[in-house]
This record gives structure tokens, C-alpha cells and sequence, in this order.
């Protein structure tokens, strides 16, 4: 439903997008993961045609947006970061006038701003001017904007964005029932949001994909490479060289100090479980072995280390219950 | 069509919307209705003054005496008045966002700016209906010729129109409403006065400056002639106007 070949956009001397590639199928949902500034605008912005790529083609529901833009924007719905509503126009009147541009038939279009309206729990504010919408408000009526036209493929730049959690639960609620029906290409920073409703992953980071996978096999995958939290008393004596020296260490980091207390991350080789050997090397040594646990990453984790470029210290509660 | 037609109630709900619409359409009422008090006072005394010397049969003429420069002063109207109905139309789109919506919507860039364009100039046709009103009362109590009122307003709205693509471009450039409006009623003032230059130069500049000026462009049409020439200058100029809109707001979304 929406192809992405070797996508590129350059913004004077910055590039914002940089040679982005992934494909959506049919009814799919696919989050679009990145932290603020990653190119996830930007690539929405040349998918829904409001910005041409610098290099590189994207095809919507079969049209190139650049070579048939016209066909390709009747087949796509966008809610763009900010709603963009009309202050001046109560809710029915904006809809009716979105419902115009995009080409809904006069037949049957008041039905369906109704029904849209409906499905989006806006009916209640249909003669409310748009300026004194509430945030939550405003979001869906972008939504109900974005689906008027029943495209086939839905791009949502951060639907959730400054929502209370009511409100967010409603709106993936509704994102999981518009699925069927449509391609659903949501963004976010927010993480807990993919996992809850998508399908599949594509992560951004600087304008470039650095994973793309189901949330669940992106978690198992970067829990490949093991990681143990150890928390070791050693006198004031620099335990790392000997903790790197224990056979299928491949890296040690120190993760937190507490008092005489430090507690190193240390990541082996795959499948190979060397926590008897730790045990032995720290007791052996004489020092206080406080703590042993594997890290479990959450996708939060997982997040971070593929779009940061230092590993981040884990939260201090994670290490607070062992 | 049906797009463009959208496009442009859209526009013009949304000076009814705002107070801009009302206050543009009773200022200018306001202003207009001075103008025309003025001129008809100075008509009438006229008038009394040529039969009191015993001008008798040959009546003066309404057309030239009155509503010829009360139309031309029309003119120094729309150079106050146009920014603030221009200066919105692309600033305050892409301000708000909603510009994210024409540009993602199954619209070409023509439709939306056709849109915008019939959508100023059908508040310029609310405010010239306005004035006729004041002509529709000289007919009542007078005979002015028709053909001439006919041309003049032709000549109006085309005027009006030149304007308005003037606007529409400087309000695709920015973001600021107030930037907007301030440079487009600079560049209304310049492309006023602009044969004033030629009045110290060489005939040819002269001729030039004179055929650039918008406003004295309009003079053929208040003496009632209708010439080509004028109203291919006219024409070429929104054209010119609105194409160079058209790539502004096609270069904004190279640039981003």
C-alpha cells in the first residue's frame, strides 16, 4: 500500500531525511518511532505530498506522490502535528468544507460527516467553533478530517500528542478500529503507543532506519546479546579488569555507584550464560557480591540505545527492586 | 471548478467570520460616502453657478463633473483597504497549519490559488456594490449616462483584481499577517506613483512609468473607452500575479 524507495530530504545543507526505505502492506499498522527531530515529520510531509523528496520515490495506494499527486492525495487521510483546523468555522462547517476539497460526493456527503463525527465522539461539539475546541477535541477533529474522504491509507503525525491518558486510550482504540479497512502509518516518541497498537516498527533516528520489526521480535532481538546487572563491594579495588577477563565478557560498563557499592552492566556473547563464572570470580575475590540479575530491555530501552548513541545509565528504580 | 468554488466561500466566509470583512466593507462605506457627499456638493454648485450665469439648455454633465473622479478616488480607497483583505490569505495558512491541509488535499496549487483569488475579489465586488447604491440615487434624481458608469466599474474590478494578485503574492512570501500587509501596501503606494519619476525624465521613461502606473491605467476606463491595450495590461498583470504566486508557494515546499 505504501512503498518508500531510498527517500531523501535535504533542507539546504541538512539533511533531515536520509535514504529511508520501508513498505507497508494492505490493513497494516505501522509506528513510525524516532525521537523529536529524527526526519518522522518530514517523511510523513513527502508521503502525504505536502513537501517534494530530494531524492528517492514513495508510492501511496499505487501513485507515485510526486509524478500523480492529485491520485495519490485522494487515497490518503493526514492528521498532521497540529490539527489544521479553521478557528473560525464550527466543527460541521469545517468538516463539510474539508469534505469538499476532498472530493466526497454532495450525495451522501452530510451522512457522512455524520457517521464520521459519530465514529470520532465529536457529535456532541458539531456547532462548536473550532478555536474553542479543548486539545483532545481538536485532535479528533483532525482525525474525523483525516478519514472524511475514507482513504486508504491513514498518516498520523503523533495522534497522541498532549492527549490525557482517557483520551489516549480512546484515540488507539479507534486507531485499532479503523485498521481493518485502512493502512495506518501512526508516529510517536511515545513507545508504550507502538507496542499497544501496531503491527510493526520502523525506528528513525538522525534520518535513518535503524530497525524495522514486530515490537515483540524487536525486543527479543536486542535481548540477543546478553546483559547481567551485578553490584559488587570490592574494597575500593577496580573490579573491571577482572570482570573483562571472564571468558565470554565482550564489555563492561559501570552502570551505578552507591556508596562502596557499583553496579556494572556486562553484556557476553550470545547464548552463553557465564553467571557461574561471575559468582565465582567475585567471590573469589573476596569482594561483596550485592546483586545478579539478567537486564531484561524493555522497548523504552531498546529505543534509547538504537537512537542514542551513548548507552544510558537504567533508570534508578529498575535497580532499586532486584 | 467545484474546487475552486469551495476554495473561494471558504475565503469569503472567513472575512465574514472575523470582523475584517465588516469593518473593510464599512470603512470603506464610510470613506466612500464622504467622497461622495463632498463631490455633490461641489456638483451642485456648480451647477447653480453655470445657470446663474444663464448656461441653461446645456446642462453640465454629471458623468464628468461627479462620477468620474468620485470613481477615481475609489481607487485611493482599494490602495488602504486591499492589504487587509490580501495579507491573510497565505500568511495565516501556513501561521495556523491549515496550509497542511489545502497541500495534502486532492487540490492543485492553481485551484487553491484561483480559490483565493475569486474569494478577495468577490469581497472588492460586496464593497463596489456599495457604491452603487450612491450611483443607483444619482439616477434617481438625475440622468447620468450608463455606458461610462458601466466601464468605470469594469475598469474597477480589474483594478481590484491587479491588486489583489499583488497581495496574494506578498502574503505567500511570510508567515506575519503584519508583514503582509505593510509590504503589500508598499508596493501598492510604489506601483501608484510610479509615473510620478516620470514626469522629471525623458518622454520614453515617461511612457513607460505612465503604462506601469495601475491607476492611470484606469483613467480610459472612467471616460467610458474601453481600449485593448488597458485591458491587456490588466489581464497580463493578475496573470503575471497569480503565476508568481503560484511559484512562491511551489518554492516554499522545495525550500520546506
Amino acid at each position: 500500500m505504501i512503498e518508500v524507495q531510498h527517500l531523501t530530504k535535504q533542507y539546504g545543507r541538512v539533511t533531515a531525511v536520509n535514504d529511508i526505505s520501508f513498505r507497508v502492506e494492505r490493513g497494516e499498522i505501522l509506528g513510525f518511532l524516532g525521537p523529536n527531530g529524527a526526519g518522522k515529520t518530514t517523511t510523513m510531509r513527502i508521503l502525504t505530498g505536502y513537501m517534494p523528496a530530494s531524492e528517492g520515490k514513495a508510492i501511496v495506494a499505487g501513485f507515485d506522490v510526486f509524478d500523480q499527486p492529485i491520485e495519490a492525495k485522494r487515497r490518503t487521510g493526514y492528521l498532521p502535528e497540529t490539527p489544521p483546523l479553521y478557528p473560525d468555522m464550527t466543527v460541521v462547517e469545517y468538516l463539510d468544507f474539508v469534505s469538499k476539497i476532498k472530493g466526497v460526493p454532495a450525495v451522501g456527503r452530510q451522512k457522512r460527516i455524520r457517521e464520521v463525527m459519530g465514529r470520532t465522539r465529536i457529535a456532541d461539539m458539531a456547532d462548536r467553533m473550532c478555536s474553542k475546541l479543548s486539545k483532545g477535541y481538536r485532535q479528533r477533529v483532525g482525525l474525523a478530517q483525516a478519514i472524511i474522504h475514507n482513504p486508504d491509507v491513514l498518516i498520523l503525525d503523533e495522534p497522541t500528542a498532549g492527549l490525557d491518558p482517557k483520551q489516549i486510550i480512546e484515540t488507539r482504540e479507534l486507531i485499532k478500529e479503523l485498521a481493518g479497512s485502512h493502512t495506518i502509518v501512526p508516529s510517536t516518541h511515545i513507545l508504550p503507543e507502538v507496542s499497544q497498537t501496531c503491527e510493526r516498527v520502523v525506528i528513525i533516528n538522525k534520518g535513518r532506519v535503524v530497525a524495522e520489526d514486530t515490537p515483540q521480535n524487536l525486543t527479543a532481538r536486542l535481548q540477543g546479546s546478553e546483559t547481567l546487572y551485578v553490584q559488587v563491594d570490592s574494597d575500593g579495588v577496580d573490579p573491571v579488569g577482572a570482570l573483562e577477563r571472564i571468558p565470554g565478557v565482550t564489555r563492561v560498563l559501570q552502570a551505578d555507584r552507591n556508596d562502596r557499592a557499583v553496579g556494572y552492566e556486562i553484556e557476553s556473547e550470545r547464548g552463553r550464560d557465564i553467571r557461574r563464572d561471575l559468582a565465582r570470580e567475585v567471590v573469589g575475590s573476596g569482594w561483596g557480591l550485592l546483586e545478579l540479575r539478567p537486564m531484561r530491555l524493555s522497548l523504552e530501552e531498546i529505543f534509547l540505545s538504537l537512537t542514542t548513541d551513548e548507552k544510558p545509565a537504567p533508570a534508578p528504580e529498575e535497580t532499586a527492586h532486584a | 471548478m467545484r474546487n475552486i468554488a469551495a476554495i473561494a466561500q471558504k475565503e469569503l466566509r472567513s472575512y465574514f467570520a472575523s470582523p475584517i470583512g465588516y469593518i473593510v466593507l464599512g470603512l470603506f462605506a464610510l470613506l466612500y460616502g464622504y467622497f461622495y457627499v463632498t463631490m455633490l456638493n461641489y456638483f451642485v454648485r456648480q451647477g447653480m453657478q453655470m445657470s446663474m450665469m444663464g448656461g441653461g439648455q446645456q446642462a453640465i454633465n454629471v458623468n464628468q463633473m461627479m462620477i468620474r473622479p468620485l470613481l477615481q478616488n475609489v481607487t485611493i480607497l482599494i490602495l488602504f483597504m486591499m492589504p487587509t483583505v490580501t495579507m491573510r490569505a497565505y500568511a495565516e495558512e501556513k501561521r495556523s497549519g491549515t496550509i497542511e491541509l489545502l497541500l495534502t488535499s486532492p487540490l492543485s496549487d492553481w485551484e487553491i490559488i484561483l480559490g483565493k483569488f475569486v474569494g478577495a475579489l468577490a469581497l472588492w465586488g460586496a464593497m463596489l456594490a456599495v457604491t452603487l447604491v450612491h450611483i443607483a440615487v444619482l439616477f434617481a434624481y438625475g440622468r447620468p449616462e450608463w455606458k461610462p458608469i458601466v466601464t468605470a466599474y469594469l475598469g474597477l474590478v480589474l483594478m481590484g483584481g491587479c491588486f489583489i494578485s499583488v497581495g496574494l503574492l506578498i502574503s505567500s512570501l511570510t508567515k506575519n499577517q503584519i508583514v503582509a500587509g505593510v509590504a503589500t501596501f508598499t508596493v501598492f503606494l510604489l506601483l501608484w506613483i510610479v509615473n510620478w519619476i516620470g514626469s522629471f525624465s525623458g518622454p520614453t521613461i515617461n511612457a513607460v512609468t505612465q503604462y506601469l502606473s495601475i491607476v492611470d491605467q484606469f483613467d480610459d476606463f472612467a471616460k467610458g473607452v474601453i481600449d485593448t491595450s488597458h485591458l491587456i495590461y490588466y489581464i497580463s498583470f493578475i496573470s503575471f500575479g497569480l503565476f508568481l504566486t503560484a511559484k512562491s508557494v511551489d518554492s516554499e515546499r522545495w525550500r520546506g
